[in-house]
């Protein structure tokens, strides 16, 4: 009867067809549209105010363009993963979400080194209105893919003990989704903040 | 019988959900709808009490001149509390209480989308509350406004040992609170877009569904906005960031868009949900059905998206310059036109109707009336001239308490009037309900009528005190009296409570010959709702079932009866609701302690952080509501949680 159960979870009826989870996630990421939104509107306004060192001034760009390929990468392993366990291949799925859990901390291993070396140049998150901006901007969205590598990782857990088959491949979906979302805030970012006041 | 509840598996599992059905522990590990309804009620209902005790303090310390009761500081910290409390632990959670018990009542649903994260959002809406108040041991109430304008918020007036600050209670408060909006609004969309009954179209639902859908929308896209501008003003003060610091290229100016790009909004979140309920009482007191009904949803709408585009009206006087003062005067304008929409909707169902002043009713009218009066003093502000004149003057203080007060308290008490006998199976008394509405209408006007004209005079908003030469004494001593009059109200509101709990539980399924689905169901309903989930063909539907119209187009009952109790046959075998769960409870803990954290100990932070973590994977990993059913119904669970 395992398999009603499942019925009930993941295939109940609603008025419009699409799962109840799916409907929440997008949703949520339509709110954080506006959180990264607000943030990077934050940012544009003050990027050259202050005194001091300003982000624009201290820019790697080959450097950081290298880390954004990195993370566009990837949503590609994520869509791996998923094929992975639509198609009931455990060991697949495994594969991929690792793939894309360490393609994701190769990310923020960049970030951090690039915060340090900006802290070192003299440029903080204390320096003046436009660097603050920066941090929290580039901050918050280090702190989304991390907690994306949380659910990645918990994700692997679960498949590892017996708990993520074929059935519940929407789990994987949604944690895509998300991901999904992340990287194209990031292509954003990197467009908006990085290359165009330089 | 004994099948229609909440099931628990064995006791094999770390993660067994717990099963309490009574006592306390089946509150706390609650996760039905209707029960989190209640709580919200009962505890917007407390926070209601306290910031109207902090409002007589206030209107104690004005009532003479050179008032002695309160010295400055406490003044400051009093009108923050009140303000904060009346916006963010009164209305908004109160209209969260008649969310959670009828939207899926409305919509025919056995419950919310997600019950589990229903119940995690009350639970963080408690324990912000609980946190802002417990400033009040920890070195005083927070003391910059409820709008907490930087410096205001950034500078450490009230300073605190260990470098915080009051207004830290504020910034981490409003988050924690702004946390349990948003996942209430994401849970109640996805209730509404994808639980309702067979034959629920979009414009067929309740106009109240409507309303709820358009503020939840609302605060999914407001809630963001002050997220980031609350942690703007934490990074400010827990790390010296520089974003509304002057010397480091900050701008105060930011604070003021990002607060009432989220404010402007915020106004119609505290209003649609009142303007929902009362679009449902007019109805069926007026026996006729809304009048454009199409109409009242796409104003609705409207003022949804347009909310959005006037937010620096609140913001003439800072010297935005004439081409957007003009803008933004023009758009206010407009916004008007949608609201007039709707009043003309209640006035066109009165019409030619076969009123019923039931005390539901009374508070109905009660708040067509006095919003009107806060919507036209609103409209005197969109002139930017009179603006200059009026902001930050006690003429405002009695525009926004036309609005919110007269507008959303008027139409919360009308809901808990109407919706009573539904929640608890008893009617309130009508002759204490008819006494409470006249005296709170009369304290009401009492109180803030006068502000208009002190406001005119000058008197200022947030003088905490003011000399006998300034010629304010007695409109300042009629508004105090009139404020006591409103707490006389109060009070007869909850003596008509307690008698009648201590009645028997008599009330019929549909007292008030109703016209939604929540009538059809018994008062209380039972756990799983519906026990068949209904099928519905028109707005309105029960009333269909139960009149036709004749001729001359009057509603005349139909032959066969529609049967108040239609569905009752039913005794719930087979249905299967989701159990009660620990950890909503256990991740929303970890928020506080997160909190004072930050103000504090670093330390304290990592054990909320770890507890909410804890939390969150049990909740995951807890065993699925559905322990092997015996009997699998098509119309079953439709609940994924
Ligand atoms: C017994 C009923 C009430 C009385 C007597 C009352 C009185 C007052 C007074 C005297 C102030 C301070 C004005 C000042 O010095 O600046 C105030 C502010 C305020 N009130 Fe009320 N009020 C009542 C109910 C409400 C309700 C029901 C709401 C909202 C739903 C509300 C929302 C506010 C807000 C937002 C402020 C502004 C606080 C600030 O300036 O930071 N009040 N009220
Ligand atoms: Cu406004």
């Amino acid at each position: 009867m395992a398999t009603t159960e499942q019925h009930v979870e993941e295939h109940h009826h609603t008025s419009t067809g699409l799962d109840n989870k799916k409907m929440a996630m997008w949703a949520f990421l339509g709110s954080e549209c506006l959180l990264f939104g607000a943030l990077i509107s934050a940012y544009l306004l003050y990027r050259k105010r202050g005194p001091g060192k300003h982000p624009a001034d201290l820019y790697d760009i080959p450097f950081t363009s290298v880390s954004s390929f990195v993370l566009l990468m990837s949503s590609l392993t994520m869509v791996l993963a998923l094929s992975g366990i639509q198609r009931g291949d455990g060991r697949r799925l495994r594969v991929w979400l690792v793939a894309t859990a360490v393609l994701g901390m190769t990310f923020i291993a960049g970030q951090v080194y690039e915060f340090t070396t900006f802290v070192k140049e003299g440029m903080s998150l204390t320096s003046n209105a436009g660097a603050s901006a920066f941090f929290v901007l580039t901050g918050f969205h280090g702190t989304h893919v991390s907690i994306g590598i949380i659910m990645l990782l918990s994700l692997v857990g679960l498949s590892l003990a017996g708990k993520l088959p074929a059935e519940r491949s929407l789990a994987v979906e949604l944690a895509g989704l998300y991901w999904h979302f992340v990287d194209i805030v990031w292509i954003v970012i990197f467009t908006v903040v990085y290359l165009v006041p330089s | 019988m004994a099948i229609a509840q909440r099931e628990n598996l064995p006791a094999t599992s770390l993660f067994r959900r717990p099963s309490a059905t009574t006592g306390v522990w089946s509150w706390i590990t609650t996760v039905d709808h209707k029960r989190i309804g209640i709580l919200y009620g009962v505890t917007s209902f407390v926070f209601f009490i306290l910031g109207g005790i902090e409002a007589l303090l206030l209107r104690l310390q004005l009532a003479a001149p050179d008032g002695k009761v309160l010295d400055a500081d406490l003044y400051n910290q009093l009108f923050t509390m009140h303000g904060t409390t009346m916006i963010f632990l009164v209305v908004m959670p109160m209209s969260a209480a008649f969310f959670n018990f009828f939207i899926p009542l409305m919509i025919g649903a056995r419950d919310v989308a997600f019950p589990r994260l229903n119940a995690f959002s009350y639970w963080v809406f408690l324990l912000g509350g609980i946190f802002l108040y417990s400033s009040f041991f920890l070195g005083g109430f927070p003391d910059g406004g409820w709008f907490g304008y930087a410096p205001l918020s950034t500078e450490s007036y009230g300073a605190l040992p260990n470098a915080a600050s009051r207004m830290d209670f504020w910034a981490l408060g409003l988050q924690i609170l702004g946390i349990a909006s948003l996942v209430a609004s994401v849970n109640f969309v996805t209730t509404i877009i994808n639980m309702r009954a067979p034959g629920m179209s979009f414009m067929r639902m309740p106009v109240f569904v409507w309303m709820t859908l358009v503020v939840n929308f609302l605060l999914l896209f407001a809630m963001p906005v002050i997220a980031v501008a609350l942690f703007q003003v934490m990074f400010d003060r827990f790390f010296g960031t520089g974003f509304f610091d002057v010397a480091m290229g900050g701008d105060p100016v930011l604070w003021q868009h990002m607060f009432w790009l989220f404010g402007h909004p915020e106004v119609y979140i505290l209003i649609l949900p009142a303007m929902g309920i009362v679009s449902e009482i007019l109805p069926t007191f007026s026996r006729k059905p809304l009048f454009g009904y199409p109409f009242v949803v796409f104003s609705g709408i409207a003022i949804g998206f347009m909310g959005w585009g006037v937010w620096a009206h609140h913001m003439f006087a800072v010297g935005l310059g004439p081409v957007a003062n003009s803008a933004f005067a023009l758009s206010t304008m407009f916004i008007a036109v949608p609201t007039g929409v709707k009043i003309f909707n209640w006035l066109g169902t009165l019409w030619g109707g076969r009123i019923r002043f039931k005390t539901p009713m009374l508070f109905s009218l009660g708040f067509v009336a006095m919003f009107v009066i806060g919507g036209l003093s609103g409209v005197t502000h969109a002139l930017v001239p009179h603006d200059a004149q009026q902001t930050d003057t006690y003429y405002i203080v009695a525009h926004f308490h036309y609005v919110l007060f007269g507008g959303a308290i008027f139409g919360l008490f009308a809901g808990m009037y109407y919706w009573w006998p539904k929640v608890f199976g008893r009617l309130l008394g009508e002759r204490l309900g008819k006494l409470h509405f006249w005296l709170m209408l009369i304290g009401f006007n009492l109180t803030f009528g006068p502000m208009h004209i002190l406001g005119l005079q000058g008197m200022a908003r947030r003088y905490y005190r003011y000399r006998a030469e300034d010629g304010f004494t007695a409109w300042n001593f009629i508004a105090t009296v009139g404020s006591f009059i409103i707490a006389l109200s109060i009070l007869v509101f909850l003596v008509n409570v307690a008698l009648a709990h201590r009645k028997p539980k008599t009330a019929s399924a549909d007292p008030w010959d109703g016209r939604t689905l929540e009538w059809t169901i018994p008062s209380p309903p039972p756990e799983y709702n519906f026990a068949e989930i209904p099928t519905v063909h028109a707005v309105d539907d029960f009333w269909h079932r139960k009149y036709a119209e004749d001729k001359s187009g009057r509603a005349q009952p139909v032959p066969a009866g529609g049967s108040e109790e239609a569905e009752s046959g039913h005794d719930g075998h087979g249905i299967h609701m989701p159990s009660p769960s620990y950890f909503p409870l256990v991740a929303a803990l970890g928020l506080p302690l997160i909190g004072y954290g930050l103000i504090y100990q670093w330390a304290i932070a990592a054990v909320g952080a770890m507890m909410t973590l804890v939390g969150l994977y049990g909740w995951a990993l807890e065993p699925s509501t559905e322990p092997e059913p015996a009997q699998h119904e098509s119309t079953s669970s439709r609940v994924a949680d």
